[in-house]
């Protein structure tokens, strides 16, 4: 589904991503670790098509397209999810407004017709459901005045809707309590399939506790310097990442 | 950003005004030029009582002693007030047109194309319109309906002829011809638009509505509006302005009064989309407008609000002199400039009664090279005891080539009195808009959404059918402005 080749991006001349390189299939879930600054959020950003960043090298294959010939809207409506590690704030713009935009614009890219008022609120309620989602925060303004968890939770109810084929979550455990955690990695969790794959870039070991990866990756300095199966991750709890960085030769 | 400039450019040219068309159809014109004879020949062709014509000479002679102002934050050329033609009509049966079949067929196939029909049966919702064209008003729908609730809804002219006392009474007594150059300049000139009576206590049942169109070359458009409500009345009033695109510049300067009397509430929405000129910043009215309201009775409340996408300079202040006891003043403003396009928009709140009360809330939206000012003056006198004003003032750039300016201007001059002023600048994020392209809006909509988003407590004040439009309009007049 996704593959990347040697992936070099820079901001404002300075290079963060060193050349990564990196397999998705669908049916996977991938976890990326690693300490601050290590580029996480970087690639999360390349990968959405964020133009605050530079591709200096590298390619990458998303369905058989190159992904870097597609706008940021293209990509989404492929199928491309990325959560918001800081969702945004749009003022004045309710939710169901926001949600019914972005529904439509992507069926109108699949050739599909709009979904009807009905349907649309229909689906809105079924996926609030699945996410746990108080249904007072969808008549607000997107993310306007929303707690630092209803904002991770609205990312996933997001996700939820536009059912992407590829999830990018971004440290969406992040100042998460462990109730919080629960809901969103259970909405995670429901939503996989054969068909989709995710990859959910985290801090800590603990939302692996929910969401179990296929594989995890440890990304540092701007290089996936170990993949391994689930149990790595609990290596690196133990240990943090020092005991990896020594063993690299930059 | 080089690439992006183009870009723009290229999203510019293509966006194009829609009302941008011309009608042929044969006008009966003066020559250019203003002078105490053009004066009296307006005068004549209407077929003016007295009193009218010595109005008219009063303010001509105010005017030629007076200069143009300056203070506005706007660049304007020079205008050439001899080079423009002060009356130009589409020509009619000599008694003018008294049913719909009396009208010009390209007449009505014009307001047609604007989607203002001007045949009764054929209009679902209950919105009476007066149809200006250039010089004069060819068509008012519902009279006879609202005559029966004793509403007197018709052009200027025709209240001149028909009901003398109360333009006698009315014209003039909230904008004197000595309020301004523009103001001396329509009195003196004027030579149509829309006269509405409301008797006491009567609701009016639907939206009255003046359609401006500017249709002939080098041709000044200078209407005058005049509402009043009598004690318990109420009115909601709604006006709509568009010309040609071509390469002059063109001149509007109207004047719209406002009475309500005790109790009464007048609305006034305007949606204002004259030509704004190219993409380069050529052609375009120039747009000077004197709007004032008087709550002339106890409790009574005038409320304007306006969305101002066109012309190429607007120069435009509705304001409210609050002097009955308790009266309410409100002001709600989008003014969305782009490309070269400039504004200088606001209000003035008078507080004269008691307990009056007043609310200012101006959203500006400015990309391209366009200059928008929000100026505004709230003025406490010493008997308003126990007023309030709120005013807000907020300001959106999209680009760094813009600018927005706030001037408010406040003078509390007693003691129980609070006025509350509050005002933003942002510029629409750039992370907002990537976070609407992640769920695959494009960026023009996304730029739709957030500043229909950002005007929307404007927006939600206008009746219904108007905001839809609004909405379309704020979104067509940024096409391109971001890259």
């Amino acid at each position: 589904m996704l593959s990347i080749k040697n992936l070099h991006a820079n901001i404002e001349s300075k290079e963060i991503l060193k050349g990564i390189n990196l397999e998705v299939k669908a049916g996977e879930v991938h976890a990326i670790m690693g300490p601050n600054g290590s580029g996480k959020s970087t690639l999360a950003s390349v990968l959405a098509g964020r133009e605050l960043f530079t591709v200096t090298e590298g390619k990458v294959t998303y369905q058989g397209k190159d992904l870097f010939e597609l706008s940021p809207e293209e990509r989404a409506s492929e199928g491309i999810f990325l959560g918001f590690q800081y969702p945004i704030e749009i003022p004045g713009v309710s939710m169901v407004n926001f949600m019914k935009t972005a529904v439509n614009e992507q069926r109108k890219h699949r050739g599909l017709e709009p979904l009807s008022s009905s349907d649309f609120l229909k689906l809105m309620r079924e996926k609030k459901e699945l996410v746990e989602l108080d249904s007072n925060l969808t008549n607000r303004s997107v993310n306007e005045g929303f707690s630092g968890g209803e904002k991770k939770r609205n990312e996933i109810f997001q996700m939820a809707m536009l059912e992407p084929k590829l999830a990018i979550l971004d440290e969406t455990d992040s100042g998460l309590d462990i109730d919080a955690l629960r809901i969103v990695a259970n909405g995670v969790n429901k939503l996989k399939s054969p068909y989709n794959a995710s990859i959910v870039i985290t801090h800590y070991q603990r939302l692996l506790d929910y969401i179990v990866p296929d594989f995890v990756h440890v990304l540092y300095d701007g290089k996936i310097i170990r993949s391994g199966g689930k149990e790595l991750a609990f290596e690196l709890e133990e240990k943090g990442y020092d005991w990896l960085k020594k063993g690299i030769v930059v | 950003m080089e690439k992006d400039q183009d870009k723009i450019l290229n999203e510019v040219t293509r966006s194009e005004y829609k009302y941008g068309f011309v009608t042929n159809i044969e006008n009966e014109s003066f020559a250019k030029g203003l002078s105490e004879d053009v004066v009296r020949l307006i005068s004549q062709k209407k077929n003016e009582p007295e009193f009218m014509l010595e109005f008219r000479l009063k303010a001509f002679r105010y005017w030629q002693k007076m200069k143009m102002p300056k203070w506005a934050h706007l660049q304007i050329p020079e205008i050439n007030y001899q080079d423009i033609i002060y009356y130009s009509a589409p020509k009619q049966k000599a008694s003018g047109p008294k049913s719909i079949d009396d009208i010009d067929p390209e007449l009505k196939a014009t307001f047609d194309k604007l989607g203002i029909s001007l045949d009764e049966q054929k209009r679902l919702s209950g919105v009476a319109v007066d149809a200006v064209i250039d010089s004069i008003s060819v068509k008012t729908t519902f009279k006879e309906t609202l005559a029966e609730l004793g509403i007197i809804f018709c052009s200027f002219s025709e209240a001149v002829q028909e009901h003398p006392d109360l333009v006698k009474k009315y014209m003039g007594s909230v904008v004197p011809y000595t309020d301004n150059f523009f103001a001396a300049l329509n009195s003196a000139v004027f030579s149509d638009g829309s006269f509405c009576y409301i008797p006491k206590g009567v609701r009016c049942p639907m939206e009255l509505s003046t359609y401006f169109r500017i249709n002939a070359a080098n041709t000044g458009q200078f209407e005058r509006t005049l509402i009043v409500a009598e004690d318990d009345a109420s009115v909601s009033y709604l006006e709509g302005c568009t010309a040609p695109m071509r390469d002059e510049n063109q001149l509007h300067a109207a004047i719209v009064e406002i009475i309500a009397n005790n109790n009464a509430y007048v609305k006034y929405s305007t949606v204002q989309n004259w030509y704004p000129g190219d993409k380069n910043g050529k052609g375009g009215i120039y747009n000077f407008v004197t709007k004032r309201g008087k709550c002339a009775g106890e409790n009574s409340k005038i409320s304007w609000t306006q969305v101002e996408t066109g012309s190429a300079v607007t120069w435009k202040y509705p304001s409210c002199i609050l002097l009955g006891d308790n009266s309410v003043g409100e002001f709600y403003s989008v003014a969305v400039t782009n490309n070269y396009q400039q504004a200088d928009t606001g209000t003035k709140m008078i507080h004269i009664g008691k307990n009056t009360k007043s609310t200012i809330v101006s959203k500006g939206i400015s990309a391209g090279f366009s200059n928008n000012s929000y100026r505004g003056l709230v003025k406490v006198t010493k008997n308003a005891i126990n007023s309030r004003n709120f005013s807000q003032c907020d300001s959106l750039l999209l680009g760094d080539k813009c600018g927005a300016h706030t001037f408010p201007y406040i003078e509390v001059d007693n003691k129980d009195s609070i006025v509350e002023h509050e005002a933003t600048t942002s510029k629409i994020g750039e992370d907002q808009i990537f976070y609407c392209n992640q769920r695959g809006i494009k960026t023009e909509d996304a730029i739709g959404l957030i500043v229909n988003g950002y005007a929307k407590e404007v927006l939600n004040k206008l009746p219904m059918e108007f905001a839809v439009e609004a909405q379309k309009l704020l979104q067509i007049s940024l096409e391109g402005s971001v890259g």
